[in-house]
């Protein structure tokens, strides 16, 4: 207990240099957000964010972020836990494809899911004419669209979890007869508690701001694929303040998300 | 890398003006176009080039609102062109112009179908059809306005299934056979001549989009932005703009 009082009493000053550069770097990433609070209505917030506009963006970010974070979760978790307990050959390539998504411009990921689930896609023409189902222009292509985007988020979450996590409760679990299934199931998951709801929040926050490959993938309609930030860029051609204050909704969020979070993202222990 | 990142601080600074290969003196002038004037207009800056060795004009293309929007924040430009004359107001009504707004060509509208036309359309009527896939321009620009007029002027209710920001990334769907139809300008047919199928609408000619230019008040080269402005309304540029669909103004 002494140690960490000792490091406190002789911490030097940081160096001028590094205050006033991280200085800058503060106020470079914080300008933008102040500069959109100064410009907020106010006084007409009430009203603005109860317009049918609104409400319906509203409802169906809500709804799509929690279906694709569901989606992430039921696929996301199994991966991340093969991608950090089974030694395969290809692993670091399959990690590098599955977290691209995290990098790639939202916009060539809505390209690319058009050219696979598209009318005319590599998959999607054999979903268009036998079976009927069409996922551009849907609420369900919304969900696509988020999930592919942000699912890696909660894969990167749980797998450093994994990794952090001590192994030999799971080898002990071996070694009293369990299953690697019911090891995964009993043991695994409640432990990794923790770091699958951090990946969850992180991925549903992600699917909240989702944006590009939305509007190319699943286009543009209020009521059906308009999520909060297409409804942001549809204002803003016209209703500069409805614009602004959908906007405060999701500054709000996310940081919000990412207070919640606290630190268990970046520095995982 | 460090006299990479200088040339590139540099450029950002010189803004617009540089040095071409030859060692001339090069200017550039910014055109704020409306997205339906993409492919005319970038003959019109090559004719521009032309008259004016030693001047590339470049383009910033998007819905007209959104353009306005730009002018009045401040974005640097010299010349903007609208599809939309309440933008154009907006923005001479703020100052931001040199001269007032003059309108130099109009468009109509037509459906456009992929070509080979899978949805089988036949007119207005079949924007009502839950099975085909069709899209509009979002209301906000002008071709959203006019397309709603014309349903409505037909009395269709219609089952839209997508509203896009701009003519042109309404246009791309339907080359790519994502919609089965969709309402946009004549010129845009034209533009897209073989992936895209033009059907005539009746009253389209009560329905015209109508186009204005003005230079831009915050212009670096006032001179060379009107003198853009010029070659639009001239013979030269009334011909290209014909060429590429549009009516005369």
């Amino acid at each position: 207990m002494t140690a960490p009082r000792l490091a406190r009493r002789r911490a030097p000053r940081p160096p001028l240099v590094l205050v006033v550069l991280a200085g800058t770097g503060v106020v470079f990433v914080t300008l933008p957000l102040v500069a959109l609070v100064q410009r907020a209505p106010w006084r007409q917030l009430g009203s603005l964010l109860v317009r049918p506009g609104v409400v319906d963006a509203l409802w169906l970010s809500m709804v799509t972020a929690g279906a694709a974070t569901g989606v992430s979760l039921v696929l996301g978790v199994p991966l991340a836990w093969v991608l950090a307990r089974v030694e395969f050959s290809g692993r670091r390539v399959v990690r590098a494809l599955v977290t691209l998504p995290m990098v790639l411009p939202p916009v060539v990921a809505g390209v690319a899911l058009l050219f696979a689930f598209g009318r005319r896609g590599l998959v999607g023409q054999w979903l268009d004419t036998p079976l009927g189902i069409l996922l551009p222009f849907s609420t369900t292509g919304v969900v696509v669209a988020q999930t592919f985007v942000a699912m890696p988020f909660l894969v990167v979450t749980v797998e450093a979890g994994l990794r952090g996590a001590d192994r030999r409760y799971e080898d002990a679990a071996a070694t009293l007869g369990a299953s690697r299934w019911t090891t995964f199931r009993r043991l695994t998951v409640p432990m990794l508690a923790p770091a699958i709801a951090a990946g969850a929040l992180l991925c549903w926050a992600r699917a909240l701001g989702e944006f590009g490959a939305t509007i190319t993938f699943a286009g543009n309609l209020q009521g059906r694929t308009r999520t909060l930030p297409l409804a942001v860029f549809a204002a803003l051609e016209g209703d500069r303040e409805a614009a602004i204050a959908l906007s405060l909704v999701l500054v709000v969020i996310s940081l919000v998300v990412l207070l919640a979070l606290r630190d268990r993202w970046w520095a995982p222990r | 890398m460090r006299r990479l990142a200088a040339v590139g601080l540099v450029a950002v600074l010189a803004g617009g003006c540089g040095t071409d290969a030859a060692g001339g003196t090069t200017v550039t002038i910014t055109v704020f176009a409306a997205a339906s004037l993409t492919d005319a207009f970038g003959e019109l800056g090559q004719a521009f080039s032309a008259e004016h060795p030693g001047v590339r004009v470049r383009f910033n293309v998007g819905p007209s609102p959104v353009l306005a929007t730009q002018v009045l924040e401040g974005a640097p430009g010299d010349v903007l062109a609208s599809a939309d004359p309440s933008a154009t107001s907006r923005v001479a009504a703020a100052g931001a112009t040199l001269d007032t707004p003059a309108v130099f060509a109009r468009n109509s509208m037509e459906i456009a179908v992929p070509a080979g036309n899978p949805g089988r359309v036949a007119g207005l009527a079949d924007f009502a059809r839950s099975d085909l896939l069709v899209g509009a321009c979002a209301e906000e620009v002008p071709c959203g306005r006019l397309a709603r007029r014309l349903l409505a002027d037909a009395a269709v209710a219609p089952a839209i299934d997508t509203e896009e920001a701009d003519v042109r990334s309404l246009l791309t769907r339907i080359e790519a056979g994502e919609l089965d139809a969709g309402l946009v300008y004549r010129s845009d047919v034209l533009a897209a001549a073989g992936r895209v199928e033009g059907i005539d609408v009746p009253g389209a000619d009560q329905a015209l989009a109508t186009y204005e230019i003005v230079a831009l008040d915050g212009s670096a080269a006032p001179g060379l932005a009107r003198a853009f402005v010029a070659l639009v309304g001239s013979g030269v540029g009334q011909r290209i703009l014909a060429d590429h669909g549009f009516l005369p103004r």
